[in-house]
């Protein structure tokens, strides 16, 4: 054991950071072993660069302890901390050249001049940019500046190499080209790198490790292959690759119902007849002319070339919409035949199975809950105040367009497609989250209304 | 002592050196003692017998001399400048980069060098000195600002918008009329402004081309008074009026840029 | 005819032919006139007549090397009271640094000859003497926001990754101070120095009103020989000041046209 965290180049222990009382991160354990390639994954506000920030020393944290090579740096400015970072806008000082920009670190150590040179030089041959030191930082292209910044970066030998979406700024080829170099890099020096990104696909490519951040807190960790076959939640499962992600219910261990058939898959542990969700890769989908081989069936309603592969939607008789990747094409009109391999088939535990509110009864015929009044029926016995257990189904929350229309307000913080249905998260004035059940399409960041009827409200003693 | 009190003490400390003397000059506008420093009473009087002109008629002859030169200075400014600056703005990036060094000339060149190269030339073409003089002289030095305060509104504009006017059926005149005026309004009205201010607070150039047939300015009357031993007691509420309305119209120039975000143009 | 006239003025890119006119007339030719009399002789004709009294005379060269040294001074000053002004600024939240930047250029909009007077009266008030010092402080005084504001705009334009990054390579605050944020903000320093030292060495008024017209500037010398009639003489001085003018800004080269552009919308 006393090996293992021997190991630990970085540790970070319940990290909670807030500005402006809202909470950017929520208790953050993370765990960086000597020589990973970690990748933190998300989407923009997720987190990500605060954290990152966090490491580098240049927010302080709220709550929580970071660990450093051993030592604990949670209180330590950013210029004693043994890491760097690369910029997202590579950060170069535009007074100084390639040369002095790669030194800065280096002479501030007051090293000899002479080793100054030959270290300079060993990096720059690295990320292949020898010849360029006299040049001015503003005559390069961004590849290059990239390098350089890189180089800065990594001539002062750090623990950890920290980068800040360093490919954002750059084309696509360029990016490619970039993350292999990287990658190549990061081998060749043997440090550990902690790479932030909202580019899945480069995540995937690059690391030894992934972790998915979504608002503010850690969705999952694991390898690219389990972060993308066995994705811990439909957030993972949406956001890494294409999915369709479909209610089901798993009828016994090896059986699951979904889209209204009965299908093998590999899957146990599961209670008896429990609703679940259902993962299926567009790629891992057999598509074929109708015949007995089929489990489901279906009408293609689009067909569209990607370049390598076809994307069809595929629409079966009781009304779902499945995406499917192929070489082959189908065109839409045909009807066609849909095989799933079991162990392609991914069940995942529903983290809820119904919206549940702490509340109290206001008087005999209202509830308190979500900071309003809810009308609900007059037979649930209890006395007002007392503290109650308010749930209600995801399809029994009405939407309005109109925010007055509704009984209180929210906004549309996280849209899934379930094949048949959207499941949406919904943010409330009180910053509570609500999911509904929606065949209506909302887009992200709309203003809604938000009703529930009497019958809807069940209540219970907490 | 906390680092955020010596900042702002040392803040403070420098501000009062630079607001000492005119709040000096606005507290002793309201007292009537001719000699400045002297305290005998608060009064309206010097403020009074600046309107009345009687004693002082040469001041106020000087106050609407120089508010006709600042005005017309301004206008031909604004004008010659916006059309300069759509000029500029179409021409090849060689051509505009010569116009705009010309530009910088007359902002660079100090003061003195101006007046007298002014003054070399009028004397030189043998035109009599006065108005006129003073006027071209101070559309010389106002210009540039004016052409610098609307380029940016060109550089900034969508120039589809222009295009589209023209695919709308819009005859080029009134494509600039409808659509590229008022896309520069905001630009021309802040460099009239300018030029209007640079104009009424000249001196230097003034005084070289001015002449000796009696006209006078605010910034000559100041200075020949101020030559023949003092402040004449009117000056103080004639300042103090000259501070507010500076600081009013600088309310508004602040207004419209920070509008425009372009921090530039403080 | 008529035809072509309008396809002319229909050309957007010849609008700026006016104004090009405009200051040919009123700039190149002024200049040109400017060496034309400074290397002619009372009576007309190719003189080098007037340098050789500058240089034999020995109270103008006095003069202009105490100029010198007077606008070296007071740019020092500025520099160095303006600096950390401009610093503590730029580290405040934008919408109050923007406020108070505006309270540090006010005073500028008000008639120098105003201030200066203003000046003389706080002097009085305090009752301290007119001279040197009060010469020192009236330059200062007068110039003291030129040196703040393209200082502030440079450091505020400063990318806070550089700070970050320069504390990232394991400098401490007075490493990042003195390696990242002081070499960022020289662009801005090199206008300020410009804005500063140009016009105190052009300057003729202050001088002569701080200090009871004890102390006479360049400007001073230069304005008295073209009041005098000595028009050749004057020409061959004011060209003397426009090579010091045009070799500070060489030393400074790219920083005068930056500080045409951004210190001329003060």
């Amino acid at each position: 054991m006393k090996l293992n965290t021997d190991n630990h180049i970085i540790t970070i222990e319940h990290l909670s950071h807030a500005f402006g009382g809202k909470t950017v991160l929520e208790d953050i354990n993370l765990t960086i072993r000597k020589g990973e390639f970690v990748t933190i994954l998300g989407p923009s506000g997720c987190g990500k660069t605060t954290l990152i920030r966090l490491i580098a020393g240049f927010l302080k944290a709220s709550e929580g302890k970071i660990s450093i090579a051993g030592e604990d740096m949670t209180q330590t400015p950013p210029h004693l901390r043994p890491v760097n970072t690369v910029f997202q806008k590579y950060a170069l000082f535009p007074h100084l050249n390639v040369f002095n920009n790669i030194a800065f670190g280096l002479q501030l150590k007051k090293l000899p001049q002479d080793e100054i040179k030959k270290k300079v030089m060993q990096v720059l041959k690295i990320v292949t940019m020898t010849d360029y030191e006299e040049r001015d930082v503003d005559t390069l292209s961004g590849g290059q500046q990239q390098r350089v910044a890189i180089a800065r970066a990594i001539v002062n030998e750090p623990k950890v190499l920290l980068l800040d979406e360093p490919l954002a700024a750059l084309d696509l080829k360029m990016r490619k080209d970039m993350q292999l170099e990287i990658k190549a890099m990061q081998k060749k020096l043997g440090i550990s790198f902690l790479y932030v990104t909202h580019d899945q696909e480069e995540a995937l490519t690059l690391s030894d490790t992934i972790v998915v951040m979504s608002e503010g807190v850690i969705q999952q960790t694991g390898t690219p292959t389990e972060i993308y076959n066995e994705p811990s939640n439909s957030f993972v499962a949406d956001f890494i690759g294409e999915s369709n992600i479909l209610n089901g219910i798993m009828i016994r261990d090896n059986l699951v119902e979904f889209a209204g058939h009965q299908v093998e898959c590999v899957d146990k542990g599961f209670e008896p007849n429990e609703p679940v969700d259902v993962v299926l890769r567009p790629e891992d989908i057999y598509i074929f002319e109708m015949s007995d081989a089929a489990q489901f069936s279906g009408l293609v309603t689009s067909s569209i070339f990607k370049g390598v592969h076809y994307e069809m939607m595929v629409t079966t008789p009781e009304g779902y919409e499945i995406i499917i990747q192929d070489y082959h094409c189908f065109e839409a009109g045909r009807t066609v035949g849909l095989r799933i391999k079991p162990f392609d088939i991914h069940v995942m535990k529903k983290e809820r199975h119904c919206n549940a509110f702490e509340g109290s009864i206001w008087d005999s015929s209202h509830v308190r809950f979500l900071g309003h009044n809810f009308k609900c029926n007059d037979d649930h016995g209890f006395a007002a105040g007392t503290k109650v257990k308010v749930q209600v189904d995801f399809n029994n929350v009405i939407l309005q367009d109109n925010e007055e229309d509704g009984m209180l307000g929210g906004v549309v913080s996280f849209i899934l497609y379930k094949g048949n249905h959207y499941h949406l998260t919904v943010l409330t004035p009180e910053n509570e989250h609500l999911f509904v059940d929606s065949h209506d399409i909302w887009d992200d960041g709309d203003q809604i209304g938000i009703s529930i009827s009497p019958e809807s409200i069940r209540i219970e003693k907490l | 002592m906390t680092r955020k009190t010596i900042a702002a003490s040392y803040l403070g400390f420098l501000l009062i050196m630079l607001y000492a003397p005119i709040v000096i000059i606005i507290v002793f506008s309201f007292t009537e003692a001719r000699v400045l420093g002297n305290w005998t009473g608060f009064s309206l009087k010097l403020y009074a017998s600046l309107f009345q002109g009687g004693v002082t008629h040469s001041l106020t002859g000087a106050l609407w001399n120089t508010l006709i030169i600042g005005l017309t200075a301004a206008f031909v400014s604004t004008v010659l400048g916006t059309m300069a600056a759509i000029g500029i703005f179409n021409l090849q990036p060689r051509a505009q980069k010569a116009i705009k060094l010309l530009n910088a000339i007359p902002i660079l060149n100090p003061d003195i060098i101006t007046a007298i190269s002014l003054f070399l030339l009028f004397i030189s073409i043998g035109i009599s000195q006065g108005y006129t003089t003073v006027i071209l002289a101070h559309i010389t030095f106002c210009t540039p600002y004016v052409v610098l305060s609307v380029l940016p509104r060109l550089y900034q504009m969508n120039i589809n918008l222009y295009e589209a006017a023209l695919d709308l059926g819009a005859t080029p005149l009134v494509a600039l009329w409808k659509i590229l005026l008022p896309e520069l309004k905001p630009g021309m009205i802040s460099g009239f402004i300018l030029a209007f201010t640079l104009s009424i607070d000249d001196f230097v150039v003034t005084l070289f081309t001015i002449g000796n047939e009696g006209l006078e300015t605010i910034s000559t009357y100041i200075y020949a008074d101020a030559r023949k031993g003092g402040l004449t007691p009117e000056l103080r509420p004639l300042s103090a009026m000259i501070f507010v309305t500076v600081l009013l119209l600088l309310v508004i120039i602040n207004v419209r840029t920070a509008k425009k975000i372009n921090y530039k143009t403080i | 005819m008529h035809r072509r006239i309008l396809l002319f003025i229909g050309r957007r890119r010849n609008w700026s032919i006016p104004y090009v006119l405009y200051l040919s007339f009123f700039v190149l030719v002024p200049l040109l006139l400017v060496v034309l009399y400074a290397f002619t002789s009372e009576t007309g004709g190719f003189s080098l007549e007037n340098f050789r009294k500058f240089l034999m005379h020995p109270e103008a060269m006095n003069i202009l090397i105490y100029s010198i040294g007077v606008a070296m001074i007071t740019t020092l000053l500025c520099l160095l009271l303006g600096y950390p002004a401009a610093y503590l600024l730029s580290r405040m939240e934008t919408r109050k640094a923007r406020l108070l930047v505006i309270l540090f250029i006010l005073p500028m909009w008000i008639n120098f000859l105003i201030r200066t007077l203003a000046t003389v009266a706080l002097f009085g008030f305090l009752r301290l003497p007119l001279g040197e010092g009060a010469l020192m402080f009236g330059m200062v005084y007068n110039f003291l926001p030129f040196m703040i504001y393209p200082i502030y705009n440079s450091l505020q334009k400063t990318d806070p990754n550089l700070i970050e990054a320069a504390q990232d390579l394991g400098a401490n605050p007075r490493q990042v101070f003195f390696r990242t944020i002081l070499p960022l903000s020289f662009p801005g320093i090199a206008s300020g120095i410009i804005m500063v030292f140009m016009p105190v060495i052009s300057t003729f008024a202050i001088a002569e009103l701080l200090t009871i017209n004890n102390i006479k500037l360049f400007g001073t010398t230069l304005q008295e020989n073209i009041y005098n009639g000595m028009w050749n003489f004057g020409a061959a001085l004011a060209l003397v000041m426009l090579l010091l003018v045009g070799l500070t800004s060489l030393l400074n080269s790219g920083g005068s046209v930056k500080a045409a552009e951004e210190g001329g919308l003060i």
